[in-house]
């Protein structure tokens, strides 16, 4: 199996809206270490100005691994996924997600590349609000491994 | 009354460190992470579906990396104040069981843009004296 690069361009979503919510903000900042008590009450994120509780820097990809998963899984894609590393991923904030922010998600392929038996799949998720502004841009590259013929060792 | 956390511009010198960290990582901070971000590859968790796809043991979530690196950034640029961060994941990180694999991340201005008055961070994230992350980059808006 090997994916298919006349997949570029192709996009999935919006999928159903994705609730931010206090708890979820508190159980991803306790994983990353992310200690500022913006993440975990109220009093302190709106003494800094925000709404509500803050969520840390890569909170999004919560959301946008959802996402990327209808890419990965998409048979005329053809991502093999036992044999996928993640390669690279950036993360570009319009402002940050706070609790009580609902976000709507669509998943695109920008680049599909191959070389020497690897293909480098790179997808954007690009977060809006309900109204459609913008909120946070996900750009992931997953690299694929191609499939040894049967029989073959690796 | 509000009041910004945004590190001040002014003072700043490149090639400064603005914060940097030791952590343990063990089989419990993959399962917390796991659980929280909904990442749920046995390869984080399943020695010997790690050992199945080649792997030397069960490694940490590329993505748990580049999330503790970016509190680092954080400590320093106040939360929500990182509008941009990026990694390339070059190593994996083996965590033994029983154990702890220590990664250490160290954050250091890179870049000024006066005019946007805005802080490339660059990091560097090691695992022994292994690099685990690269072209490793924040962006910090300051005041």
């Amino acid at each position: 199996m090997s994916v298919n690069s006349e997949a570029v361009g192709r996009r999935y979503g919006p999928f159903e809206p994705y609730e931010v919510t206090r708890v979820k903000i508190r159980e991803f900042a306790d994983a990353v270490d992310a200690f500022s008590g913006a993440h975990r009450d109220v009093a302190v994120a709106q003494a800094e100005g925000y709404a509500d509780v803050v969520a840390p820097t890569t909170f999004a990809v919560v959301i946008a691994q959802q996402a990327e998963f209808h890419v990965v899984t998409d048979p005329e894609v053809g991502v093999d996924f036992s044999r996928v590393v993640h390669a690279e991923e950036r993360f570009t904030h319009v402002r940050p997600l706070v609790a009580g922010d609902v976000v709507r998600t669509t998943v695109h392929i920008d680049a599909i590349k191959q070389r020497a038996g690897i293909s480098m799949v790179t997808t954007r998720s690009e977060l809006v609000d309900l109204d459609g502004a913008p909120v946070s841009t996900v750009v992931s590259t997953l690299a694929v491994r191609e499939s040894q013929d049967e029989g073959e060792t690796q | 009354m509000t009041e910004s956390t945004s590190p001040s511009f002014a003072g700043l010198d490149v090639g400064q460190v603005v914060a940097e960290r030791e952590i343990a990582l063990t089989r419990a901070s993959l399962v917390r992470y796991a659980g929280a971000s909904g990442d749920f590859n046995p390869i984080h968790y399943n020695d010997v579906v790690a050992v199945e796809v080649g792997l030397p043991g069960v490694i940490a979530h590329g993505m748990l990396t580049m999330g503790l690196a970016a509190s680092v950034v954080e400590e320093w640029a106040g939360a929500g104040n990182v509008s941009d961060v990026q990694v390339r994941f070059t190593r994996p990180i083996p965590v033994p069981n029983p154990g702890e694999a220590t990664v250490s991340v160290i954050a250091r201005i890179g870049a000024l843009d006066e005019e946007r008055r805005t802080a490339r961070v660059d990091l560097t994230v090691q695992h022994g004296d292994v690099k685990v992350l690269g072209k490793a980059q924040a962006l910090v808006d300051c005041t």
